[in-house]
């Protein structure tokens, strides 16, 4: 990336920061990414709309949700924008704790966002309001968990599909693929079996 | 702005039967039976023509269809929860199945991306950076050949999928005296590449860039004014320029609708910047136009490889020893032949293979042009040799949604013409 093109990234973090004034917590620059927290997960969808409208923002480019468990709120939620006038890129970032669990949707600014979006509540469990078909796509529906949660463990949890099939948790049992990375030694690192 | 979009169809076979007199025979009413209900047709997920594990649940009105629900995750694997437990080298080989026509491509995506984390993305040696754009460009190649054979093959023309697939297989022979694999490559590390080029190979990519030139213009014999192939793809799958930008699609697809966009112009990585190609653009945003997209780009594609080669620092036999690795112990394995002669480089090897390299904390989304889109990776990272949590954008997945939007108002057979065209992998869209 040239310098130009990092100058006008920081240029519309900047808009938006001014626009928002104290809904913005944070601007900051890493490896050349420019990212914006967002205080307040409800108002998403006003700055999604300036980002798109005012900024140039047409391309939501990801949409996706991180655990940090243990923290308060516990779940985050990234933005990944791109505008094909000025070739720049801006994350947004919000937070939205367990007990909300809610979040509005964007996909009436961009339509991309509505199978984003679908992915973040199967795997996450965020609910979007207003979102019009909210399931699960890459899990069946009926599928009881939210995969991605880091109290979720790796090799899953018993479950079933009525009628059709019933999966019981992978055995990792000396499951070369898998290491703790960092145990304090040999057997910690590639446990010989894991209790389910 | 509901997903299911759907639409009432003005004259239909069923309807038409309203004004046939003899048909109203005996009990009455029957007519009324002959407008039908619309059907609701399983397009399963084991289908010759869905291009892998994809399901669409057709409601059909006739032969039209009205509406169209893609059901995918059949290939889920979970290779996201998976990265959050595997140091960045060990989930390599799970980038090689994403996209698993194209594998290097993954590869350096991939690597680029947990290099970017690293703040090493710039330092990278000038051959490693060479051969990945010929990684690249090589698998662009072999995708799109696959996705035009199977395009035509689905739309009826048979020849075409051998003729392409004769090529594959010299592209695989090349692959695989490059990584040692046909398909599964792992080729890339963090911070260069797992191993050179093998002498000889750069001819023998030569002798293959003569050929395949050869067979680019025979299949367009074939295909570009094939009356019945012309037929079946014209105006069929119009996505419009504002229906791609919103949809989130990238790559022919995008392209092929009118978007001026490549990531290897736009934000330019590795060395695209001083190679010299150029991106082809559709117009209409047919079916058509990205299978001359798709034709168009392998050619640019074997023009960028000419250059490559040409340029490669070292040459073809790297008699000089250019490096392919950045010389940080701390991040590239040392030579085995050091390991166990000398202190530092065990301490690294084993400091890397068990708990892998140190990145720092902090996120970055790095984006790249693979073959069916932009292949992207978020990559939150608390520090240490594992991700806290690894996105994987794929191209597939935003390729797919817009299926609810254009299918409805095609017949039946457009399904397969409109699937073919929009090429997409089942591996990558569902991780």
């Amino acid at each position: 990336m040239t310098s130009g093109a990092i100058t006008t990234g920081e240029v519309l973090a900047r808009q938006m920061q001014a626009r928002f004034g104290n809904l913005v917590v944070h601007v900051g620059e890493f490896r050349g990414d420019w990212s914006v927290g967002i205080r307040d997960a409800d108002r998403m969808v006003e700055v999604c709309e300036f980002a798109k409208k005012d900024l140039g923002f047409d391309y939501l480019v990801d949409l996706l949700s991180v655990d940090h468990c243990g923290e308060d709120p516990r779940f985050g939620l990234v933005y990944e924008l791109y505008g094909y006038g000025h070739r720049c890129r801006l994350r947004l970032k919000t937070q939205v704790s367990e007990e909300v669990g809610e979040v509005p949707t964007v996909s009436g600014v961009w339509r991309g966002a509505d199978w984003l979006e679908r992915e973040v509540y199967d795997m996450m469990g965020i609910r979007f309001r207003g979102h019009p078909d909210l399931r699960r796509i890459l899990m069946w529906d009926g599928y009881p968990y939210f995969p991605l949660r880091k109290d979720f463990p790796l090799e899953g949890k018993r479950s079933d599909l009525p009628d059709v099939a019933f999966t019981r948790p992978a055995p990792l049992e000396g499951g070369p693929f898998v290491t703790v990375a960092g145990g304090k030694d040999p057997v910690a690192r590639e446990p010989r079996s894991r209790t389910v | 702005m509901s997903e299911l979009h759907e639409i009432q169809i003005k004259d239909t076979a069923g309807r038409a039967t309203e004004n046939l007199e003899g048909l109203r025979v005996g009990r009455g009413g029957e007519v009324a039976e002959l407008q039908g209900e619309k059907m609701v047709l399983n397009m399963g997920p084991s289908h010759p023509s869905t291009h892998g594990v994809l399901r669409i649940l057709l409601e059909l009105d006739g032969e039209v269809i009205t509406k169209a629900m893609p059901d995918v995750g059949y290939l889920h694997r979970g290779d996201e929860k998976i990265a959050e437990n595997m140091t960045y080298t060990q989930f390599i080989p799970y980038t090689d199945r994403l996209d698993y026509l194209a594998p290097l491509a993954n590869n350096v995506a991939y690597a680029l991306a947990v290099e970017k984390l690293m703040g090493i993305q710039k330092s990278l040696p000038l051959r490693c950076q060479y051969i990945r754009v010929i990684c690249c460009e090589l698998a662009r190649i072999s995708a799109h050949l696959l996705g035009l054979g199977a395009f035509a093959m689905d739309v009826g023309a048979l020849t075409v999928f051998l003729h392409t697939f004769t090529e594959r297989e010299k592209i695989y022979n090349l692959i695989e005296a490059l990584t040692g694999a046909r398909f599964t490559t792992s080729y890339t590390r963090i911070g260069g590449l797992s191993r050179d080029l093998p002498p000889g190979w750069v001819a023998q990519c030569r002798a293959f860039l003569n050929e395949v030139v050869v067979n680019f213009d025979e299949s367009e014999e074939l295909l570009t004014r094939n009356r019945i192939f012309v037929d079946r793809t014209r105006d069929v799958g119009v996505i419009t320029k504002e229906a791609a930008i919103d949809y989130g699609l990238s790559g022919p697809n995008l392209r092929g609708s009118g978007v001026d966009h490549d990531l290897r112009k736009a934000l330019p990585y590795l060395v695209y910047d001083q190679l010299e190609f150029d991106v082809p653009i559709g117009s209409v945003g047919d079916c058509y136009d990205r299978y001359l997209v798709r034709m168009e780009e392998m050619r640019q594609s074997v023009r960028i490889l000419q250059q490559c080669l040409d340029r490669i620092p070292g040459g073809a036999d790297n008699e000089v020893g250019e490096p392919i690795c950045i010389p940080d112990g701390k991040t590239v394995l040392p030579p085995k032949s050091k390991v166990l002669s000398s202190m530092e480089e065990l301490i690294h090897q084993f400091m890397i293979v068990t708990q892998g390299v140190n990145a720092p904390a902090g996120e970055v989304y790095f984006g790249a042009e693979n073959p069916k889109g932009e292949l992207g990776f978020y990559i939150s990272s608390k520090g240490g040799g594992t991700p806290h949590r690894l996105k994987i954008r794929a191209p597939s997945f935003a390729n797919l949604s817009i299926m609810p939007h254009v299918l409805p108002g095609h017949m039946m057979s457009d399904v397969v013409s409109i699937l073919g065209s929009i090429d997409f992998v089942m591996g990558e869209c569902d991780r």
